[in-house]
């Protein structure tokens, strides 16, 4: 069984995301996970499909009209993830260069992987949320790096606790 | 409870995040200056003229100090209101049935989001004007509005709380 990540970025349109899985769904592609938003007007998706080839599956979104894909053949997922405490951080302030970058470095820093993250610049307000799991007891030492990171970037940080509601 | 009359308040331009006022800690002020009074009736009055605007605070006009006002009548998400008042130096003393909720700001417009808030709260504070201490009780959506403007009061913003990656969105229409 052939495990493949695609990625499909295109201006946005009504119909972009029937027709990409249509298109795989037409190649025997189950797909697993998967993620889709609009940055900034264009359509962005990425995910994970088992089943065809990589050629069989780049074959089938060829018809798709306007779109730039990439197909490419990975390993089955490593690990499962979800090691370590899972904590939020908070970024917001005047947008300038290299917040995502000195942020994402100090949390790098401090063992943490992050798990999800999104920005966006509204006006000339930036703003960047990132979940990310860090090692036990690590939360604090980050917290104090971030500030002085914020600091020199003018901007404000929170770093706090994500909160899990499990039923 | 009643809260005592303001006097006519002028409709004040609201500060937009990434503005350093928003992200001050506000300071705590005398209630009885007639300026504080002012301040209290200029908040009412640019919230009442802010359509969809539940709530006003201090540093959302460019003051970082703790005055803030709110007014939930009508809204559905609503159970307990208190009408329209305004509150200095107000703190929250308790906090429980913790509730996730979409929420706005007119200091951030182009973005909404996810935060979690106490439903039902105790608040201490003193009255604009008159400085008499008053310990309010409630609850929803009223609950929610005086825990945001709180918040800016500290000079925080709903940015700060979001629930994760996911829990900001585009806003399309300011309501």
């Amino acid at each position: 069984m052939h495990e493949l990540a695609i990625t499909v970025i295109g201006p946005d349109r009504t119909g972009i995301v029937a027709d990409v899985a249509e298109a795989l769904a037409g190649v025997g592609a189950n797909l697993t996970d998967s993620t889709m938003t609009r940055l900034r007007g264009h359509f962005a998706m990425t995910l994970i499909c088992t089943g065809p080839t990589a050629a069989e599956a780049e074959k089938a979104l060829e018809s798709l009209a306007g779109v730039t894909t990439a197909v490419r053949q990975v390993s089955p997922e490593a690990s499962g993830g979800g090691d370590g405490e899972a904590w939020v951080v908070s970024v917001h302030g005047a947008d300038r260069l290299g917040i995502v970058a000195a942020v994402t470095r100090e949390v790098a820093g401090a063992g943490g992987n992050i798990t999800d993250l999104s920005t966006r610049l509204v006006g000339s307000l930036y703003v960047l949320i990132a979940e990310a799991d860090l090692p036990a007891g690590a939360g604090d030492e980050l917290a104090q790096h971030l500030a002085v990171a914020a600091s020199e970037l003018g901007v404000e940080v929170t770093l706090r606790r994500a909160e899990p509601e499990i039923l | 409870m009643t809260f005592p009359e303001l006097p006519e308040g002028r409709v004040l331009p609201v500060v937009t995040a990434p503005a350093t006022v928003l992200s001050t800690v506000g300071d705590e002020v005398d209630p009885t200056d007639p300026a504080v009074l002012q301040l209290a009736a200029d908040l009412v009055a640019t919230m009442k003229v802010s359509a969809g605007c539940v709530g006003l605070a201090a540093p959302q006009v460019g003051v970082g100090v703790q005055v803030f006002c709110v007014n939930v009548v009508g809204h559905p998400k609503a159970a307990t209101v208190h009408g329209t008042f305004a509150l200095c130096n107000a703190k929250i003393i308790e906090a429980s049935r913790w509730k996730a909720g979409r929420e706005g700001c007119m200091s951030v417009p182009d973005l909404t989001g996810d935060v979690k808030r106490a439903g039902r709260i105790v608040v201490e504070a003193v009255l604009p004007g008159t400085g008499e201490a008053v310990t309010i009780t409630t609850d929803a959506f009223e609950a929610r509005a005086l825990q945001h403007e709180i918040d800016h009061c500290a000079g925080n913003l709903f940015l700060d709380k979001v629930a994760g990656a996911h829990a900001i969105y585009q806003r399309k229409v300011y309501l």
